[in-house]
């Protein structure tokens, strides 16, 4: 992997992503083709939510600073006033940025929980 | 109170008390969930089912005994049922409610029928069986008790504002849902999760629908257009349960009921079900957050909320486009 994004001051290493990602690959090696049936899907199911942990230490700082950019352009301080604004149509004159905006987010949200369900488009 | 019979032979003995059943042997239980428990037992030869409530549950399942009787006997191939509390005059001893039926040999995992090759020839036919079962289903008549009509739209949108969370996406696709809201059509019993997982296949085809606790009266295209939802695919190619055209489903479904339900409507109901699972996926994950059961696998559904929102923004544009209709 390579790649330290959270280091810190403080904390000696590992990071906590490459915690994470040890533990994963424990599962993955040692764990996983031990164990059958149902503990053996809930062990996959554990090693993806390590993935995803992972991948949004990784991306989810720069993620979080850009969907706040994008909300504050719409006007809104927080996804919650994003949704209200929808609701109420008080957007509709932007309906086209707002669902370009929205659709990209959640894009994102993808990147991170999981990446192979992004389809072409 | 008096404690509820929990072993397989207090069980066994409670059933025999309850119903006349005799000779009950091979007592053990399947399932746990969160509203009921499922047992498996032999009487001679033939493979039973019991279901039995939880104390807890606030489902009345009279309900859904009439709906398998109605179902039964309308021609969809669902369990029999043998006996039930309903029937009971006086106490009851199994302690909640509960049905009999018969058990029925097959596969219910959605990634075996999508792939394994004994199911190849099912594949086949299973998208126009589902339509004939399903038309079948909405031609029923007789009236069941205790069903309740529900506005899908109405009770999801309430769901997403009580939810605690700020859901964009679902906005946009609730206010897309509004402004193109097919006629309202006729009311009928809806099955109201009808999709893989729920079906019992064989290698010839369909043999059984379960899963009825969610029977309700609704549009009858709700149950096609929860069928192709995207979740219900599990990873196939096709929309109808991953395994077969839109156009299979609505032929089949217009030969049985005598009813064509367009390819649009179809579509709306199921950009409906893609948020409706959407919400659900956060209503799974509340389970574990809210601690009344904990468990990685419920949390995990949370992060799967997303899933919905982009399937059923994706929908909404290619509908807007004018390319939904066409992609058959």
């Amino acid at each position: 992997m390579g790649k330290v994004p959270h280091v810190s001051e403080l904390h000696d290493p590992p990071t906590a992503q490459q915690l994470i990602e040890s533990v994963r690959e424990w599962l993955e090696t040692d764990v996983f083709p031990q164990v059958e049936g149902r503990l053996q899907f809930h062990t996959r199911v554990a090693m993806n939510v390590l993935a995803m942990v992972e991948r949004e230490l990784e991306i989810g700082g720069e993620q979080n600073e850009h969907y706040a950019a994008g909300l504050a352009a719409f006007q809104c301080n927080n996804e919650a006033e994003l949704a209200e604004k929808i609701r109420t149509g008080a957007l509709l004159s932007k309906e086209a940025e707002v669902e370009e905006f929205v659709l990209n987010s959640v894009k994102e949200k993808l990147r991170v929980a999981n990446p192979k369900y992004l389809r072409d488009e | 109170m008096e404690s509820i019979p929990s072993t397989p032979e207090e069980l066994s003995l409670a059933i025999t008390a309850a119903t006349g059943l005799d000779g009950i042997t091979q007592m053990r239980r399947l399932t746990g969930g969160a509203s009921r428990e499922t047992w498996s037992f032999h009487v001679g030869d033939e493979q039973r089912i019991i279901q039995r409530q939880r104390l807890t549950s606030p489902r009345d399942m009279h309900v859904e005994v009439g709906v398998l009787e109605a179902a039964y006997a309308a021609g969809v191939p669902v369990p029999r049922v043998l006996a039930s509390s309903r029937d009971l005059v006086g106490e009851n001893p199994v302690g909640t409610q509960f049905m009999i039926v018969n058990a029925f040999e097959g596969e219910t995992i959605a990634r075996k029928i999508l792939r394994d090759d004994e199911y190849g020839t099912a594949r086949k036919i299973l998208p126009a069986q589902f339509g004939s079962a399903l038309g079948k289903l909405h031609r029923i008549n007789s009236e069941v008790p205790g069903l309740e009509d529900v506005d899908q739209i109405a009770f999801y949108k309430e769901h997403l504002r009580d939810c605690g969370q700020s859901h964009p996406a679902f906005e946009i696709a609730f206010r897309w849902l509004d402004e193109n809201r097919p006629p309202i059509g006729r009311r009928c019993l809806v099955h109201g999760d009808f999709r893989m997982g729920n079906l019992i296949i064989g290698n010839e085809g369909l043999r059984a629908v379960l899963d009825w606790e969610l029977a309700h009266i609704g549009d009858p295209a709700e149950d096609l257009g929860w069928l192709c939802v995207r979740a219900w695919r599990f990873g196939g190619g096709q929309p109808v349960g991953g395994i077969g055209a839109y156009k299979d489903l609505l032929e089949a479904y217009g030969e049985s009921s005598g009813e064509y339900i367009s390819l649009e409507t179809l579509r709306w109901w199921e950009v409906l079900g893609t948020v409706k699972w959407g919400l659900m996926c956060i209503s799974q994950a509340a389970y574990h957050l809210t601690g009344s059961v904990r468990s990685h696998e419920l949390a995990a559904i949370g992060r799967r909320v997303c899933e919905n929102e982009y399937d059923a923004l994706l929908a909404i544009r290619e509908l807007k486009n004018g390319k939904g209709a066409t992609r058959v």
